[in-house]
């Protein structure tokens, strides 16, 4: 790398003197001393001129091959008439310029936020989105809906001892649900923790919920995981692991699979603002924009990681400006309006799947509830921050004045729905409660395809502790 | 970071015949159809054969598309395509991640990291993610078609960082079926291919002594004797594959046992030919997987030869072979003459002109081998002669039926009291 980098500065170091003394190259030895930086561009030498932009600039790519390099190929003549030069470098032309200038740590303007609906559910004037029929508006209502009712719930049965942990997604209902609607169920999911909504937006029943969170025997995760963990491989939705933006680079090798299967699907990946300060994100982003993978970056920008604000998180300008330094296309939208991550998320799947290219999207939000049911977040942020959140820009409320608006929904639907989806769950945990633990055995299944003979040993000797001291464990999980 | 390995070149020519011989499952008529190749040229080959058989498989890591720091992948790219075949990002834990996610969707992803000194930043991706990613799911989802490669081990001039033997961290995580070891190039290929093939994550390092074997020979006269052991064997041409999990003994014996694998197998080879001098009878077992390993074959060795000396590169304390020793002596325990021994690395950095002190070098083994067999005559009587060492060796056979039948009647005493 060191050596790549010193020859590089050698050899433009030698041709600055050379342009400098307006002499002519030599044709012949040029090309020798610069094998790969100058005259050559991955396929041939014709079809390599990126750099179009710099008018009036003729460049090195148009010659055919090495040993004909002129020295005034790279020189060109502006309007002005003053010399400039450029250095055809992999990537493009870059052009010399005499002026030391260094770039702005961060642009004049920070970057604008799309939206589709205003505070009070108006359609923004002059917003251009992606339309949503009736069925569609009503799903997408009744699953944000559902969502909320499910974490109220559940947060209930844990504050309960019935689950031993939770996570809401209060406040990021519309970034859940709406983003979910714009995916094609051939679309692989690799979500963080608190993206359940699109996972019950692709099918997944309460009940299957209910099993996850009480690890009972028909939990897909058999018990192993936390609530919370869920994952389906009928719904193409990956199981979810704790650690934080480990699943970015998996969506890369994902989006990878799909492309060389030429599937007309994308890959989708979920991670919060804390998430785009793991080496992951930074391995992500660029492998996805070098191997050219259709891939979706979705950055849930909630504003807090557990008690650390996204001022303590990065410097920068937010997420979506991250992009651009690694060669995605991004965009930043408006977290609290459904319309405009439904219209976001379409346009991003589209461009991913027909050119085959990752895109990033940061969505602006809040996390309304707390990191999880181990934390108390009125301990770092002022309630009154919370408060506004969760009133004046509930996704919720917003989305369905929109709804409502169009002759859509009506209060009897509101309350219809609210009673039946509460039914539904506090009929789902029961059943969950009842039933009883995964077996013993599966403590040792699935590490490998295989139990290997350490782990059949082990499970005797477990086994015989067991019947002599059967009061040490516990009493659910089937021997 | 490979730019010296790089200019120095790469040892293609090939210097004599292995010492030792991987027969076993090999002796087929295809064994005869293969060429004399090196062990680089091995994982070639059989990288080759994986991209062949199976349409769905990739290859990929820093610098593989033009053939890899060691040669590995050459003309994989050509012959199959950048987009099986290609470069990545200089990242550990991108390539990973990627082969992660690669794997998971059904595919046989066989990631390079280019030394294993630098596979740390790929741990996370491998110890929290690959290795639980079928049990955490509940088989819902697994990235078993994962294979990560590796060369690891001293190289005779590569100081910290290109040299280590990082193999213990790994046997550290379940999950992964951790490590195979080829110690040669017939085995490597054989090895490999089971690897790619296996339906769980694999992390597989390569001794890169032996593909490097010509610069040392140039550089380093102290590492001549068995790099030139490791240099060229016949390697079939047809797609074969070595089972996993199964140690092999490659030299039969019946004084002591060595364990050993990769690179340290024919130092151990020669330690213990030294020790055949001194009359002391060496059985020496390649491992061969670390993770699930062969408990069996190297329990029943030690029940005969009562004794077990435990050997690699890495810094012993902490090592594999503390997980062998302690596994044996629950084992084997009344059946051991002497304590186990380990000759392994110094529990020091990596150092680069001290490598001959921090080696497990021949003569450190074959030391340690003598004084392995001689440990029960000085723990016992301090004053016996050889003589009477032999008078031991003569009247073993009765002791240890006794000691069985001992160890019998102690399992008929516990199963009734139901300890």
């Amino acid at each position: 790398m060191a050596l790549r980098l010193a020859r590089s500065r050698l050899l433009t170091h030698i041709l600055r003197g050379k342009i400098e003394a307006l002499t002519t190259f030599d044709g012949v030895s040029l090309p020798n001393l610069i094998p790969i930086w100058f005259n050559s561009s991955p396929a041939n030498g014709n079809d390599t001129c990126r750099g179009g932009s710099l008018s009036n600039t003729r460049n090195f790519c148009s010659l055919p091959h090495a040993g004909s390099v002129q020295a005034n190929e790279i020189l060109t003549q502006d309007d002005k008439g003053s010399i400039s030069q450029v250095l055809d470098f992999p990537g493009g032309k870059v052009a010399f310029v005499a002026e030391m200038r260094f770039l702005a740590e961060s642009p004049k303007e920070r970057i604008s936020c799309y939206r589709v609906l205003d505070d009070s559910g108006q359609i923004v004037s002059g917003s251009r989105f992606k339309e949503v029929g009736k069925d569609l508006a009503r799903k997408m209502y009744t699953d944000m809906v559902t969502l909320q009712i499910m974490d109220t719930i559940f947060y209930e049965a844990q504050r309960q001892g019935r689950i031993s942990f939770y996570l809401t997604s209060f406040g990021e209902e519309a970034i859940n649900i709406a983003s979910a609607a714009a995916l094609s169920l051939d679309d692989v999911v690799l979500p963080q923790y608190r993206e359940p909504g699109v996972l019950l937006w692709r099918g997944f029943t309460l009940q299957e919920f209910a099993n996850q969170c009480f690890g009972n025997t028909l939990d897909y995760g058999k018990g192993r995981q936390m609530p919370i963990h869920y994952g389906s491989n009928r719904l193409n939705y990956f199981t979810v692991s704790s650690p934080i933006a480990t699943q970015l680079p998996h969506a890369v090798g994902a989006a990878y699979s799909l492309k060389m299967d030429k599937k007309n699907a994308c890959s989708i990946t979920y991670f919060g603002d804390g998430g785009t300060s793991e080496g992951d994100f930074h391995a992500a982003l660029n492998f996805a924009a070098v191997l050219e993978v259709p891939v979706i970056f979705f950055c849930r920008n909630n504003g807090w990681a557990i008690s650390t604000p996204i001022t303590d998180q990065f410097k920068c300008d937010g997420v979506v400006i991250r992009g651009q330094a690694y060669g995605i296309r991004s965009i930043r939208v408006d977290g609290n309006d459904a319309l405009a991550v439904y219209s976001a998320v379409h346009a991003a799947r589209e461009m991913a799947v027909s050119e085959g290219r990752p895109i990033l999207v940061e969505a602006l939000t809040y996390r309304v509830g707390h990191h999880s049911t181990s934390d108390d977040s009125t301990k770092y942020r002022p309630i009154d921050e919370i408060e506004h959140w969760r009133i004046a820009r509930d996704p919720i409320s917003r989305y369905r004045n929109w709804v409502e608006g169009n002759g859509w929904w009506s209060d009897a639907d509101e309350s219809e729905l609210r009673s039946n989806v509460r039914k539904e769950l506090l009929q789902a945990i029961q059943v969950a409660e009842r039933l009883h633990k995964p077996p013993l055995r599966d403590l040792f299944t699935d590490v490998y395809d295989q139990v290997p003979n350490n782990l059949r040993d082990q499970e005797n000797l477990l086994r015989q502790t067991i019947k002599k001291h059967p009061a040490d464990y516990p009493s659910d999980i089937p021997l | 970071m490979a730019m010296a390995l790089r200019k120095l070149g790469w040892g293609g020519v090939l210097i004599g015949r292995r010492g030792f011989s991987s027969t076993g499952e090999l002796e087929s008529s295809s064994s005869r159809d293969g060429k004399l190749v090196n062990l680089f040229t091995a994982v070639n080959q059989a990288l080759h054969i994986a991209l062949d058989t199976d349409p769905r498989s990739y290859v990929f890591g820093e610098d593989v598309s033009f053939g890899g720091v060691f040669r590995c992948t050459t003309g994989l790219a050509h012959r199959f395509g950048r987009q099986r075949v290609f470069n990545t990002p200089l990242c550990e834990q991108g390539i990973a991640g990627f082969a992660i996610g690669l794997a998971a969707m059904g595919n046989r992803a066989i990631a390079e990291i280019q030394f294993a000194d630098y596979i740390f930043p790929a741990f996370d991706q491998l110890v929290n993610e690959a290795a639980k990613f079928r049990y955490r799911s509940g088989n819902e989802f697994n990235c078993g078609g994962l294979t990560i490669r590796s060369p690891y081990g001293a190289v005779g001039h590569g100081g910290h960082y290109h040299s280590q033997s990082p193999e213990a961290f790994f046997c550290h995580v379940p999950g992964l079926k951790v490590v195979v070891i080829p110690r040669s190039p017939r085995q490597a290929k054989g090895l490999l291919l089971a690897s790619i093939r296996d339906p769980n994550p694999v992390v597989f390092f390569e001794p890169k002594a032996s593909t490097l074997k010509f610069i040392f020979r140039q550089l380093c006269k102290i590492y001549q004797c068995w790099l030139y052991r490791l240099a060229v064997e016949e390697v079939p041409d047809a797609d074969y594959m070595l089972p996993l999990s199964q140690a092999e003994v490659i030299r039969e014996g019946k004084d002591i046992t060595v364990v050993g694998w990769g690179a340290q197998l024919s130092i151990l080879e020669q330690a213990c030919e030294d020790a055949e001098k001194e009359g002391i009878s060496c059985e020496l077992i390649d491992l061969r997987t670390l993770i699930p390993w062969d408990k069996e074959t190297v329990e029943a060795s030690v029940s005969k030869t009562g004794r077990l000396l435990v050997s690699h590169e890495a810094p012993v304390t902490g090592g594999f072979g503390a997980e062998i020793s302690a596994s044996i002596i629950e084992r084997c325990f009344l059946r051991l003459e002497a304590p186990v021994a380990r000759i392994c690395g110094l529990d020091t950095p990596f150092p680069l002109v001290y490598e001959p002190f921090y080696m497990p070098t021949k003569n450190k083994s074959c030391f340690r081998l003598c004084t392995c067999e001689r440990e029960y005559t000085s723990m016992t009587k301090g004053q016996y002669k050889r003589t009477t060492f032999h008078l031991w060796i003569l009247f073993r056979q009765p002791i240890r039926a006794l000691t069985e039948a001992f160890v019998q009647i102690l399992d008929a005493i516990k199963s009734t009291v139901n300890y």
